[in-house]
């Protein structure tokens, strides 16, 4: 394995692909019991159409999530969440809209466990049995998901910003989507999709990068196939389609999102310099110790319950900011106007460098966590960009590339999703 | 990686963890009290207040200047119930010097930092500011009333209310709306100060400083903490058996698409010495995991719901389970739940289950040693408790947890409270537009608030 020594960090990242396009990453924890794997299948809920040998391919919005749910079973009946789990170790899965991940921790039995995570996730067992009951599961997860206000607001933002890109859809599909799933379905997207040179498997605890290596060659199968042609649609305009949407829920003051889609960078390098710029101009003109935030937390505008990031996923870039608000229209407003000003008279120096200290410790922090920086090193692998270079980019990037990020984000380009309390009438 | 721990000032205990594993520190001060609903809120609201502003940096500019400075060392307030204790303090995270520019140390300015926003506030005429008590007062009762927010939890929190009415433990970590609406300026600066007198206070630090550096740093940072006569007197009451012969039920109706089943049990004889380690890998059988009775049975068997989980709480002696749900599928789950207890308690455990168990809380409980938010949680825990037993010990221990021990518990837990959350139907609606017509809009209420804020400020 390659390996790649990142001093100021105290890291040393192991890095190979194997002959069937496998990408491994092993990130050595000295001194730690837990153990944590990631295998992330570049395939989620938006990777709705696509061409695989000349076939081409439109499914129901939902797949991926189903599949996640039903890739734990196995050939002899057995259900890999649960042997798992039976192993000591803690396991779990998430499907986003550009991603698909297996992961665990243990402190004990972990090659063991490794073995089984690469086993399941490549190994498909759907019946019309199986499928059939896992539906009804699925439908409570959607249920939840309707009652929550975050995801409704979330969701909803997408749909204003997003004429048609799957990504407006919700990942967990609708009750309609969800009975449009069969066997059938989920064997093409598995056969598509969950192949080893689409998937990244991230490793970090005590062990032996090339012990790893020699696991990973042995349990995953050997053939190298071709990867689908995703179909995300037509290009999307910069402006939104609804700028505005309420809805009402049972929730106590108001939640509200304001995003805007960003330009989509020509590279993989180049969008993680983009992304690292976006942060640190924001924290700068809307971080915990802007102006912005001060005073409107000092007005009782804005909570405690309030951030912002930038979200790169499939073939999309997304701003959002938000959080709780009794004036949601007021922190728009405002938020205009803020820009407004730093594209008039720029960014304050002083302010830019203290906002870099604080982004350097808040890397530095987001370090402790094996999930994360294991999740942001595959994010990485696939957009074609090293993750842990970001503290350097940090130190690189300039006022002007900040100034310049936030003169793109323009009025126009604005929506603003709102949950409001039911007595808002 | 040893615990260290010492007094390093009259009723001031410093718990430390000397380790390089980690490339930021973390420092946690704790304050701590009796809960009771006459200061519960008061309390709460006090590490808010001061985090608005001391006197060496007054107003949240200047302290988020300074927290930038330090590369991002966070300060944050931290209010947290642990049986019937209430502690509030502060929760730092702090970059390691070994990892920033020319190997710079912020664990002295941290603390430094700590001290200055504990001990000497931004006070006018020696109170605290009517305007950042009125704020944060604002602000902790859009906190207790954003519980609706997230259903999965209000419901257990609605569940724990019932169940404990009668008891402190139902006031919930920030008091109640009233309590906190009838907040001022001058009592909460009394009751500050009582508080910094009376209150015994815990601080625990994981990091790479040495026991010695880090008590003369604090020693220096804590130099002005009055220090009176320290309550010590402060516990948690356990209940042992359940209120009423049978469960007491209660229905509550919300807007909600999924029904909310939250059941309470009082774990009875099980607490009387508890047996920490016992108690955990039966709450893994029962429904702490996916091998658990509950996840095998009511979700993969029946098909009757995505969550559905257990948990305990090991200061007061409850037992809860959840489910999200089909409103008419309230009976059969619970029937389901009481039934999977009732495995237990004829010992119809198989060994697969429990071994399963025993590995799944060994694993948890060892790999707590590489997570500082999760030791923190746990040594303050085990210093209320008065029990020094670390986690590599209790992981030991959980692997020799039998099947006898795990019946046991499930014989002792007494069925108190079944609480469901379910939607409104038809008639509710027309019920729901009728209270309408007498409920304030967001501006009448604005209006009213302010109002009130005035009247404090005359």
């Amino acid at each position: 394995m390659q390996s790649k020594a990142y001093p100021h960090l105290g890291e040393t990242l192991y890095s190979a692909t194997l002959p069937n396009g496998l990408q491994l990453r092993v990130l050595p924890k000295p001194g730690f019991r837990t153990r944590y794997a990631a295998l992330d299948v570049h395939y989620g809920s938006a990777y709705r159409r696509f061409t695989l040998g000349g076939r081409s391919y439109d499914t129901p919005a939902g797949v991926a999530h189903f599949l996640e749910h039903k890739a734990f079973d196995l050939p002899d009946g057995d259900n890999a969440l649960q042997l798992l789990s039976a192993n000591g170790a803690d396991p779990n899965a998430f499907t986003s809209t550009g991603d698909t991940c297996y992961f665990f921790q243990c402190a004990e039995n972990f090659e063991e466990n490794l073995r089984l995570l690469i086993h399941f996730v490549t190994t498909p067992c759907f019946t019309a049995e199986t499928v059939e009951k896992e539906r009804p599961i699925i439908g409570q997860e959607i249920q939840m998901y309707l009652d929550s206000p975050d995801s409704t607001v979330y969701e909803n933002l997408l749909t204003q910003l997003y004429a048609h890109h799957p990504i407006r859809e919700r990942v967990l599909g609708t009750p309609e989507s969800l009975a449009e799933i069969t066997a059938d379905t989920l064997y093409d997207c598995f056969n598509a999709f969950y192949t080893p040179a689409n998937m990244c498997l991230c490793v970090a605890g005590d062990v032996d990068p090339e012990e790893i290596e020699a696991l990973a060659r042995e349990a995953f199968p050997s053939e190298r196939a071709e990867i689908p042609e995703t179909d995300f649609g037509p290009a999307e305009e910069l402006l939104p389609v609804e700028p505005l949407c309420r809805v009402q829920m049972p929730v106590a003051a108001p939640q509200y999102l304001i995003g805007a889609k960003l330009p989509l960078p020509a590279s993989g390098a180049e969008a993680q310099r983009a992304r690292i710029t976006a942060l640190l101009a924001l924290r700068t003109l809307f971080g915990p110790s802007s102006a912005f935030y001060t005073r409107l937390y000092s007005e009782g505008i804005i909570t405690r319950n309030y951030s912002y990031d930038v979200d790169f996923s499939a073939g999309t870039a997304t701003f959002l900011l938000g959080g709780e608000s009794r004036d949601p229209e007021r922190v728009l407003a405002e938020f205009k106007r803020e820009l407004a000003a730093a594209a008039e008279s720029g960014l304050k120096s002083a302010q830019l460098e203290r906002c870099r200290r604080a982004a350097f410790g808040a890397r530095l922090r987001g370090l402790e966590d094996f999930e994360s920086v294991c999740l942001s090193v595959a994010d990485g692998v696939f957009d074609g960009y090293d993750a842990l270079e970001a503290p350097v980019l940090l130190a690189q990037i300039t006022k002007a590339e900040c100034e310049a990020f936030l003169r793109g984000i323009r009025p126009e380009m604005l929506a603003l999703s709102r949950v409001d309390p039911y007595t808002n009438t | 990686m040893e615990l260290k721990r010492s007094e390093i000032m009259p009723g001031v205990w410093l718990s430390t963890l000397k380790t390089d594993k980690f490339k930021t520190a973390c420092l946690s001060l704790s304050l701590l009290s009796q809960l009771r609903r006459e200061t519960a809120a008061s309390y709460a609201l006090i590490p808010s207040v001061l985090r608005r502003g001391c006197a060496r940096y007054p107003d949240l500019d200047a302290l988020a200047a300074r927290m930038d400075e330090l590369y991002g060392t966070a300060v944050e307030p931290v209010v947290r119930r642990i049986g019937e204790i209430q502690a509030v303090g502060f929760y730092a995270s702090i970059p390691e010097g070994a990892f920033l520019p020319g190997g710079e140390d912020v664990l002295r300015p941290a603390c430094e930092l700590l001290g200055q926003l504990l001990l000497s506030p931004n006070t006018r005429g020696g109170l605290l500011r009517p305007q950042y008590v009125d704020s944060e007062k604002e602000k902790q009762l859009e906190r207790i009333r954003s519980r609706i927010n997230s259903k999965g939890s209000y419901a257990v929190q609605r569940c724990i209310e019932e169940m404990c009415c009668f008891e402190d433990f139902a006031v919930g970590s920030l008091g109640s709306e009233e309590d906190t609406e009838s907040i001022n300026y001058k009592k909460l600066t009394k009751q500050y100060h009582t508080l910094l007198q009376t209150s015994p206070v815990e601080i625990f630090y994981c990091g790479r400083a040495d026991e010695k550096e880090l008590t003369a740093i604090l020693r220096d940072a804590l130099m002005t903490l009055p220090r009176g006569e320290i309550d010590y007197e402060i516990g948690t009451d356990v209940r042992l058996n359940a209120i009423e012969a049978q469960p007491r039920c209660f229905e509550e109706k919300m807007a909600v698409t999924q029904g909310r089943l939250v059941m309470g049990w009082r774990l009875g004889e099980a607490m009387e010495e508890p047996d920490l380690p016992a108690l955990m890998v039966f709450n893994a059988v029962f429904g702490g995991n996916t091998t658990s009775k509950l996840f095998l049975n009511v979700r993969e068997k029946k098909g009757l719901c995505y969550s559905v989980y257990s948990m305990t709480e090991l200061h007061k002696g409850l037992l809860l389970a959840a489910a999200g749900i089909d409103f008419e599928r309230c009976e059969e789950t619970r029937d389901e739940i009481l039934h999977q207890l009732d495995c237990m308690a004829k010992g119809e455990i198989s060994e697969e289950e429990l071994d399963a168990a025993r590995k799944g809380v060994a694993s948890e409980l060892r790999m707590t040693m590489d997570s500082q938010g999760e030791l923190e949680g746990f040594y303050l825990a085990q210093a209320l408790d008065g029990t020094d037993c670390g986690p590599l010990e209790l992981a030991a221990l959980a692997e020799t947890v039998t099947k006898e021990q795990l019946a046991a518990i499930a014989r002792a837990a007494e069925c108190d409270m079944i609480y469901f959350l379910r939607g409104k139907d038809e008639e509710d609606e027309e019920d729901e537009e009728d209270e309408e017509e007498i409920e304030l809009s967001d501006e009448e209420l604005d209006a009213l608030l302010a109002g009130e804020e005035e009247e404090h400020a005359e």
